[in-house]
């Protein structure tokens, strides 16, 4: 770990000036970062503490929308009355990640910025592009089971490891910052950027910008919503895959439809393609099945994550099974 | 009296344990420790060309960086008796040259004013290396492999009996399969850790190892001190699972350091160095032909095991050596193969051997069974033996088939419907498997003493250590009987190599090797007492016989008249002594090489061999004929389990195992290692696996996130239980030692489950989800 100067803001503008030079980094629940730091992965020699920070409310709008702070804890976030009855995919998408002293320390805006898994990222004697930009990726042709199968390129193929973010990438979450500029807010599609051939640049996010909240838009339906995580031990692990979904079925027939996959994308991965294939469709499993199909057509598989195709499929249609059984 | 051995007694450490004042072996804080980083090849294969420390030297806090240039010449040690200790690599002390065998291997170590700058700067030391192309893959340089004469300690690996091929050829029902296991990490809880410190020549170590006392004459060889002027203490150990057993570069290097500086050092390995430079399990490649006739009795049995080794020693996973014992079968071809590469020595990993073995032959005895449609206990049964035909002995003791039909009775076995794939619950198919248990039971020479104080306190000196397994808790049992004293009135002191020489914590070994010293020194010590008062004009007991006495909490009296008698303290105190000391050695042998004759040692060995020699308990303990034995535990593994038809997750419902390990010394402990070896099978079954770089042949997955290992999601039901008859001929404790047979034959009984509930025979371990799409 590189020595670093450590500053605890008071408020908003408070942090956003101290983290203004050029290798400063916020913290929050620390649970991410300070792994990072210890590796000499991240590297910031002004750390700014922003737990003093009034982020850490989770209220309804007038609208109904929930506004969820950014340093609120996975576990507060999960537990929430609003969240768990009517968001049950957030709720099991965030008890579903890490441990619950981890999820008691993590909070919603560490969480969207929380770094892949790949681990050759964690390995500094190996090149690796989202590291050391132009370095090389050791993934492509190295040990790649748990890496991605969508959103690949030939500069990188981590997946993103979040479980929050794909409920949230389901729910179409809107993220608020606030920069030296002002305030601004991101769709969560938008959020997180595909490695194309800058791998290290992982999202919209500018320096020095600050989450402020994200908010869960008024979706009446997702209370019929399910997330399911398949992976190699029954907790504390990353998917292997995984997937979001919310159904909203009358009559036998899907009228909205919201699905996202977990563990197989390089970001959160929303699956515009299922949607569609869903919306309008019989609730049966035929189109389940074709929704799955759709959802990984254009995946990718690599020497030693084949499987994960096969795999996210058979999530996919599990969760769609469960949540349009749901009475 | 009431006998406290196998009671399930709480542990005497326990409460240091939770409340944190166990001081583990980085946990002493010398005056002016300083802290020592290993800096690691990251090229597998080659030569130093130069390594850069100009930048690190100049960090904050550098004290010194030691390579191959500065640092100390070592000493090969010479390899003496199996106990005594044993270096990792033979060919390889840390820092003496530029060669690069392996990634990961120790290249520097960088020493600092605290362990932040020491990290800190450990990551600024670069090199550049001239590489060369190095070998790592098994499974792709089989055609290298080529057969080592003998095992660890020359244990015998290559056996034959009869004629296997032509009772192969013959056969009526033929099966042949290969079975691989991964490369698996210990990955105690407890990294290694070292603390060392010179004053003048003597050296103090602190060092996490399973072995004080080779570890002791390890450090004295290698450093080219006398043995006596090194003290080396272990008294808590996080766990070892064989990883601690033998030295690694890390203790040599922390003791290398302190003499650079010329102050104490401090070395723990980071987790990722735990997959480097501390040794692993072997991957295996085993092949297992079994023949039988039509009745489901075995005609052949061939065991092929090949597995990995290093260019710097040689290490031997004995995989197919419990087939050689476990069933009746006239012929018998047992061999193992290496093949050498760039990567660290491996080591021995609970139950080395049987593991990764019992869960080949037992997967390939079920499908035998499968494919002879017979029940797999009942082909077990077929096969069963009463002596270990390699060996021709009868088993000292042998109650297996009791263990199969308890198990059987837990879990439900008869009432299951023993066609694959055919219990469905909702999206699950449910699966039942078994299997067989075994592994050797292992003793060998230790001594012991035992001290009796005038306030009726005693103390028991014994240089084992207790790695976490209960060794100090059982030790007190087993003295306080013998001395007649409450449990809290006794002190087990180990871990520390200025006591008697005890065995090392390997092959299961401690309580039947330690336990028949430790209770013949205090039986000496008790009956030193009896006779002094028996002497004594001044004593109730005086003129007494000695048979017509007995001791119980602290007092001596005649057993028809118990309000006849004194105290232990006022027998010492009448004579003024300050202490009453009994030293006892118990030079017994399970093993191949018998110890050499210690009388022939020098100091208080030899005192403890003069001492012996008067001393009832060892007489009867040494003159028990064991020649015509074999000696192993047996036991029956029973699983339970779930798996997600479309998912293919598996989830273990419930473990039934029943044990037949000897007298159970502590019902409490003892089921602690069984499910403890259960819980390393789960993850040897459904999840641990240490991956390679595939181009460049280094460790990928370096920490706990990265390897799996189980957790308690995982955890199913478990029933533990055993057949607890004393092996009265390994031992008169009657105990065959338990750390390790539970996690043999448990990975089979998974994967065994795991086909009959889906239809699927994984052969490569891990049964992970993508092999059951
Ligand atoms: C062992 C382990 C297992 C895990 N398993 C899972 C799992 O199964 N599923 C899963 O989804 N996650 C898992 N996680 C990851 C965990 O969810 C993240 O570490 C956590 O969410 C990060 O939150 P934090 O508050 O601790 O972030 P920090 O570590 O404090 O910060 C992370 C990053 O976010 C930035 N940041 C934080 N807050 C803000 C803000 N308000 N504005 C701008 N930038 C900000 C920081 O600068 C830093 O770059 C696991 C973690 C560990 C250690
Ligand atoms: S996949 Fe991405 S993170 Fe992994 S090594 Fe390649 S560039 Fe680095």
């Amino acid at each position: 770990m590189e020595p670093f100067k450590f500053i605890r803001a008071q408020d908003n503008n408070n942090a956003i000036a101290a983290a203004a030079v050029a290798d400063a980094k916020f913290i929050a629940g620390g649970t991410n970062i300070i792994d990072l730091m210890k590796l000499n992965i991240e590297k910031p020699h002004q750390v700014v503490d922003i737990n003093a920070l009034k982020l850490d409310k989770i209220e309804t709008l007038s609208n109904g929308t929930i506004r969820i702070g950014a340093l609120v804890k996975n576990s507060d976030l999960a537990y929430h009355p609003n969240i768990s009855k009517n968001y049950p995919v957030l709720s099991e998408a965030l008890l579903s990640g890490a441990s619950a002293q981890l999820r008691n320390m993590a909070s919603v805006g560490g969480n969207l910025l929380q770094r892949t898994r790949c681990p050759y990222f964690y390995d500094t004697s190996y090149p690796c592009n989202k590291r050391e930009p132009g370095s090389g990726c050791s993934a492509i042709n190295g040990y790649n089971r748990n890496n991605a199968v969508l959103g690949t390129s030939d500069k990188c193929i981590a997946t993103h490891p979040s479980d929050m973010c794909v409920a949230m990438a389901a729910l179409g979450a809107i993220i608020h910052v606030q920069g030296a500029k002002g305030m601004r807010s991101i769709p969560f599609a938008d959020f997180h950027l595909l490695p194309g051939k800058t791998p290290s640049i992982e999202t919209t996010l500018k320096h020095g910008e600050l989450i402020t909240a994200v908010d869960i838009p008024v979706m009446s339906f997702a209370v019929k919503s399910h997330y399911l995580k398949v992976r190699d031990r029954a907790s504390y692990e990353f998917a292997l895959a995984s997937a979001a979904v919310v159904l909203d079925v009358q009559g036998g027939r899907i009228q909205h439809a919201r699905v996202a996959l977990g563990g197989v994308g390089t970001k959160p991965w929303r699956s515009t393609v299922a949607e569609k294939v869903l919306t309008g469709a019989l609730n049966n499993e035929q189109t389940y099945r074709t929704a799955a199909e759709a959802a990984l057509s254009a995946a990718k598989p690599y020497t030693h994550n084949a499987f994960k195709i096969e795999l996210a499929k058979r999530t996919l249609v599990r969760a769609l099974t469960t949540v349009g059984g749901m009475s | 009296m009431n006998e406290l051995v196998g009671k399930p007694v709480d542990r005497v450490d326990g409460r240091l344990k939770v409340t944190g004042t166990a001081n583990y072996s980085a946990e002493y804080y010398p005056k002016n420790v300083a802290y020592g980083v290993i800096v690691e090849s990251t090229i597998a294969k080659g030569r130093i060309k130069n390594i850069d420390i100009t930048t690190a030297g100049k960090a904050p806090g550098v004290i010194n960086i030691m390579t191959y240039k500065n640092s100390m010449n070592l000493h090969f040690p010479q390899s003496s008796d199996p106990g005594g200790g044993k270096y990792a690599e033979k060919d390889l002390l840390p820092l003496q040259n530029d060669r690069i065998f392996y990634g990961g291997q120790a290249i520097a170590v960088v020493i600092a004013e605290t362990f932040e700058q020491a990290e800190q700067a450990a990551m600024l030391v670069t090199a550049d290396y001239e590489k060369d192309k190095p070998v790592f893959d098994l499974e792709k340089n089989v055609e290298k492999a080529y057969k080592p004469v003998a095992g660890l300690g020359g244990s015998q690996i290559q056996m034959t009996r009869g004629n296997t091929e032509a009772a192969l050829q013959n056969a009526s029902v033929k099966l042949e399969e290969t079975y691989t296991t991964p490369v698996y990490h210990h990955n105690a809880m407890e990294p290694h850790a070292t603390t060392a410190e010179w004053n003048g020549d003597q050296l103090m170590i602190y060092d996490a190892t399973q072995s004080v006392m080779g570890s002791k004459n390890l450090m004295a060889a290698m450093l080219g001190v006398e043995p006596e002027k090194v003290r080396l203490v272990a008294l808590f150990i996080g766990g070892g699972f064989g990883s601690k057993g033998f030295s690694w570069p890390n203790t040599v290097l922390t003791a290398m350091a302190a003499k650079l500086v010329n102050r104490p050092v401090k070395l723990v390995l980071k987790r990722q160095q735990m997959f480097t430079n501390a040794g692993r399990r072997t991957q295996t490649i085993q092949k297992i032909s079994l023949g039988t006739d039509n009745t489901g009795k075995l005609n052949a049995i061939k065991h092929a095991t090949t597995s990995e080794s290093s260019f710097v020693d040689e290490f031997v996973e004995p995989a197919g050596v419990a087939t050689a014992m476990l069933y009746s079968c006239a012929n018998a071809d047992i061999n193992h193969s290496l093949v050498r590469l760039n990567k660290g020595t491996p080591c021995p990993t609970r139950a080395p051997g049987e593991a990764p073995g019992t869960y080949a032959i037992e997967a390939a005895m079920d499908e035998l069974a499968y494919k002879l449609n017979m029940d797999p206990i009942q082909l077990r049964l077929v096969n069963y033996n009463e002596k270990d035909e390699q060996k021709n002995q009868q088993f000292s003791s042998k109650n297996l088939k009791e263990c199969y039909q308890r198990g059987a009775d837990a879990i439900g076995w008869a009432q299951r419907n023993p066609k694959p794939g055919s219990i469905r619950e909702g999206n699950y198919l449910v699966g039942y498997g078994m299997a067989t248990a075994t592994y050797p039971a292992n003793r060998s020479a230790s001594t012991a003493k035992a001290v009796l104080f005038p306030d009726g306190h005693a103390e028991i000196l014994c240089g084992t250590q207790d790695i976490g397994t209960g060794t100090y808790t059982i030790m007190t049992q087993v003295a306080a009987d013998a001395l007649g004293l409450p449990i809290e009135k006794v002190k087990v002191k180990l871990g520390d190599s200025s006591y008697p020489k005890g065995a090392n914590s390997g092959g299961s070994q401690v309580s039947a090797s330690v336990g028949p010293a430790i209770r013949a020194a205090a039986l000496g010590a008790k009956s030193k007492l009896v006779k002094m008062a028996i002497a004594d004009a001044g004593s109730p007991l005086h003129g007494q016989k000695e048979e017509t006495i007995i001791a119980d909490n602290g007092q001596l009296h005649l057993i028809n008249q118990p309000d006849k008698g004194e105290t232990y303290s006022a027998i010492l105190n009448r004579h003024g002594l300050d202490k009453i000391e009994v030293l006892a050695t118990t030079n017994v042998s399970t093993r191949q090489q018998q110890e050499a004759n210690p009388a022939a040692k020098t100091g208080a060995e030899a005192q403890a061999a003069q001492e012996s020699k008067s001393n009832p308990a060892v007489q009867e303990d040494e003159h028990t004929d064991r020649k015509p034995y074999s000696f192993h535990s047996f036991g029956a593994q029973f699983v339970k389990l779930r798996v997600d038809a479309q998912l293919g997750t598996v989830h273990i419902d419930k473990i039934v195992s029943v044990m037949d390990v000897g007298k159970v010394m502590n019902l409490k402990t003892a089921k602690n290692q069984i499910m403890g070896g259960a819980i390393f099978g789960i993850g040897m079954a459904l999840m641990e696996e240490t991956a390679y770089d595939p181009n460049d042949g280094r460790v990928v997955t370096r920490d706990l996130a990265q390897y799996l290992v189980p957790v308690h999601a995982d955890m199913p039901e478990f029933d533990i239980q055993f057949i607890d008859k004393p092996d009265t001929i390994i031992s008169p404790i009657g105990a065959r030692g338990i750390g390790e047979i539970g996690i043999t034959g448990i990975t089979a009984a998974i994967v065994n489950a795991i086909y009959h509930a889906t239809g699927k025979r994984v052969r490569n371990l891990p049964v992970t989800p993508d092999k059951l799409l």
